[in-house]
């Protein structure tokens, strides 16, 4: 394929596209478990029976967001939600126009802040076109940016141009990835090795999930402007077994992108070849560490290594390899397109563009929202989510999961960005936001992600498998009643320990919600105490 | 790549070996060459020991130790290897599982929504721990680290199929019909 044929490509796409009204049904797992492949079925055999299938195009999209009100159909100008088959006939009629006709589904307010306020770039196709159709993505301008940066570019104007766009790593770290890309390029060698992190572990997170779900070959081309740019030829998706619907489209998109040419030797008849390979997990938090990772993808236990030598310099195999998380790479194709300065423009001072957000918990929207950085905890959760359901109070806002802290709820105005969550005790983490009401007990939730823990430590190194053990029996025994305030004492000493002497990210970051609520509820924990 | 050069040779001899050593299950079992055909779809790298795993785990429901045996012979890897792998990931199992299956996620936000009460509440009236399979082998009863259906939370997985927002009441009901029908 050349540009011509890729622009014209896209041409017949977008006819295609648009010479149909289209419905839109969103078939990603929230609405998918919620009967959406009903809804869709019976929306297509009522477009059948009406004999319109010359004007309506019954799709299947990606996440439109509300995820708790599934099964989600929108239109053009309306979304509606908690769809049934029965409402299939009325939909239809609203399509063409006519004014509420009978029993038509729920519609649901566009207008309302849990819309308006998103800032979608990493999402921005999620929802528009089908994910299992390559010909969509490229009507929206798909795999433009790759033959930008393969034949408009060089590899160094690739890495600044990300470099300048100031975007940092979205599994959680933060770490620049431009400063990670120019490691991995200077790197001496043939064989170098770009990796997508899809281990997406976190419980109660599932952005990545999403994104992979509604516009795969976003994450493709993403990956495969980093190979180019750090000098890789081929590329590995390490993805969690419990997403089967993600590994699909991963699959077929792959097979896609191949066909067509995009994927393969020769790329737009460049000298770059490029071909990616999916890995499946098999249920093990830890492989979401990138050495653990490293060590699943080549087939062995998952467990870490130390480092330095990071991956960058020793990876896949003793190679040089990049790794990213899903997010990451499904923001490149944006900043190659509208260039690494606008995107710089988006959020704070040290945490430019935008974060996708899980928003889960006691809420009354929960779902999936795209919000510029810099925002406020408040914001997202009271105004964009509605607050507790049935008026009740937010006690607390965590994020990071296992590996991060409770935001209490007199500091919810902090703003989301990498600096100011580390301040108030917590991370950003994949983007999981759990809602937490007066109901909920700190204690006991910091003793479920202790257990979460103890469960996933590899064993491989002791202050972390002991450790974990250990602090979840002293917290069993606090809910037991059963601790004196010595008790305390050392389980907070135990904290530090183990979050100062373990081997990989997983035990370092065990203790930080214990650590983190014995801050701000520590009277919680000193009212269950035996005397 | 690790082993490209000696593919070609590995193929010819591992198939050798797995139809030699193993003489009853190999021709009267048909699951086994399906996880040969897998291996060699993946030209018989010892990289590929999970993605043969999540094979064999598919096609024969668990992994016994004949089954670890047959992939440790085709990878040419040691047993202790596979068995290592085998034991470290969660979602191989190497004991069988119940007709039925019921997961309940217990990730955060299902949590948070109760899902802790609807699993001991499948405890109780099941009389097993979560792990395990009721006496009559009809139910095994599981927990998840969050499947990701969390805007749907409390979620359960009945037999591979998602159910959102569900309590107590739903799940027993809907176990109770698997247990009635035998």
């Amino acid at each position: 394929m050349n540009r011509e044929e890729l622009l014209n490509y896209q041409a017949a796409a977008t006819t295609q596209m648009q010479q149909k009204k289209r419905l839109h049904c969103c078939t990603a797992a929230g609405c998918f478990s919620s009967g959406a492949v009903a809804v869709k079925e019976s929306l297509a055999a009522a477009v059948k029976t009406q004999g319109l299938e010359d004007q309506i195009a019954v799709c299947s999209v990606g996440c439109l967001k509300l995820c708790g009100q599934g099964p989600l159909v929108a239109t053009e100008d309306a979304l509606y939600e908690q769809v049934q088959p029965d409402g299939a006939s009325a939909l239809i009629a609203a399509l063409n126009g006519q004014e509420e006709p009978e029993n038509l589904p729920i519609k649901c307010d566009r207008q309302q802040p849990f819309f308006t306020r998103q800032q979608p770039i990493v999402l921005e196709n999620s929802g528009q076109i089908d994910p299992e159709k390559i010909d969509e993505y490229i009507a929206v301008g798909g795999y433009q940016a790759l033959y930008e940066a393969l034949i408009e570019m060089n590899p160094s104007e690739v890495i600044e141009e990300i470099t300048r766009s100031g975007l940092r790593g979205r599994g959680g770290g933060g770490y620049p990835t431009g400063l990670k890309w120019a490691t991995v390029a200077k790197m001496p060698g043939q064989q170098k090795y770009v990796v997508c992190n899809a281990d997406e572990g976190d419980p109660g997170a599932f952005m990545d999930r999403a994104i992979l779900e509604s516009d795969p070959h976003r994450v493709i081309e993403g990956m495969a402007i980093a190979a180019y740019a750090v000098g890789a030829d081929s590329g590995y998706i390490y993805i969690r077994a419990e997403y089967p619907l993600a590994i699909k489209r991963l699959q077929k998109a792959i097979q896609q992108a191949k066909r067509l040419g995009l994927m393969g030797s020769k790329i737009f008849d460049s000298p770059f070849d490029f071909k990616v390979d999916i890995r499946v997990g098999a249920g093990a938090f830890v492989c979401g560490e990138e050495t653990a990772l490293i060590s699943s993808v080549e087939g062995k236990r998952g467990t870490p290594r130390t480092r330095p030598p990071y991956p960058a310099e020793s990876g896949l195999w003793g190679y040089p390899t990049l790794i990213n998380n899903v997010e990451t790479y499904a923001n490149v194709t944006a900043i190659l397109r509208e260039g690494g300065a606008w995107y710089a423009n988006i959020g704070t001072e040290k945490s430019k563009g935008t974060k996708v957000f899980a928003l889960t918990g006691k809420v009354k929207n929960t779902g999936l929202i795209e919000v510029p950085m810099g925002t406020s905890v408040r914001d997202i959760v009271e105004v964009m989510g509605g607050g507790v359901p049935g008026g009740g109070k937010v006690k607390a806002v965590q994020t990071g999961g296992p590996s991060g802290g409770c935001i209490p709820e007199h500091l919810l105005d902090t703003p989301v960005d990498y600096d100011s969550l580390k301040q108030v005790g917590t991370i950003m983490g994949s983007g999981g936001a759990i809602v937490m009401d007066e109901e909920t007990s700190m204690v006991e939730i910091s003793r479920f992600y202790m257990e979460f823990c103890r469960d996933e430590s590899c064993g491989k190194c002791i202050p972390c498998r002991a450790g974990t053990v250990q602090l979840y029996e002293l917290l069993t025994k606090l809910l037991d009643r059963q601790c004196k305030a010595r008790d305390l004492a050392q389980l907070e000493e135990l904290c530090q320990m183990v979050q100062e002497m373990s081997l990989c990210g997983l035990g370092m970051t065990a203790p930080n919600p214990v650590v983190s609520t014995l801050k701000y509820f520590r009277e919680e924990y000193t009212g269950l105490l035996r005397e | 790549m690790t082993s490209a050069t000696t593919e070609a040779t590995t193929e010819a001899t591992t198939e050798k070996i797995a139809s030699s050593t193993s003489p009853k299950t190999v021709t009267s079992d048909k699951r086994f060459k399906v996880l040969n055909a897998t291996m060699k779809r993946h030209h018989y790298q010892q990289d590929a020991l999970i993605e043969v795993l999540h094979q064999a785990q598919e096609s024969f429901g668990f992994l016994e130790l004949e089954v670890l045996e047959f992939v440790a012979r085709g990878l040419k890897l040691p047993l202790s290897r596979v068995y290592g792998v085998a034991t470290f990931y969660h979602l191989f199992s190497l004991k069988p599982n119940g007709k039925h299956t019921c997961v309940i996620c217990m990730g955060t936000a299902c949590y948070v929504k109760g899902s802790d009460k609807i699993l001991t509440e499948l405890e109780q009236k099941l009389g097993i721990k979560v792990g395990q399979t009721t006496a009559d082998g009809e139910v095994s009863l599981m927990s998840a680290r969050c499947l990701g259906a969390c805007g749907i939370a409390p979620a359960v997985v009945f037999d591979g199929e998602v159910a959102g927002k569900q309590d107590e009441n739903d799940v027993l009901a809907t176990v109770k019909t698997w247990q009635s029908l035998t």
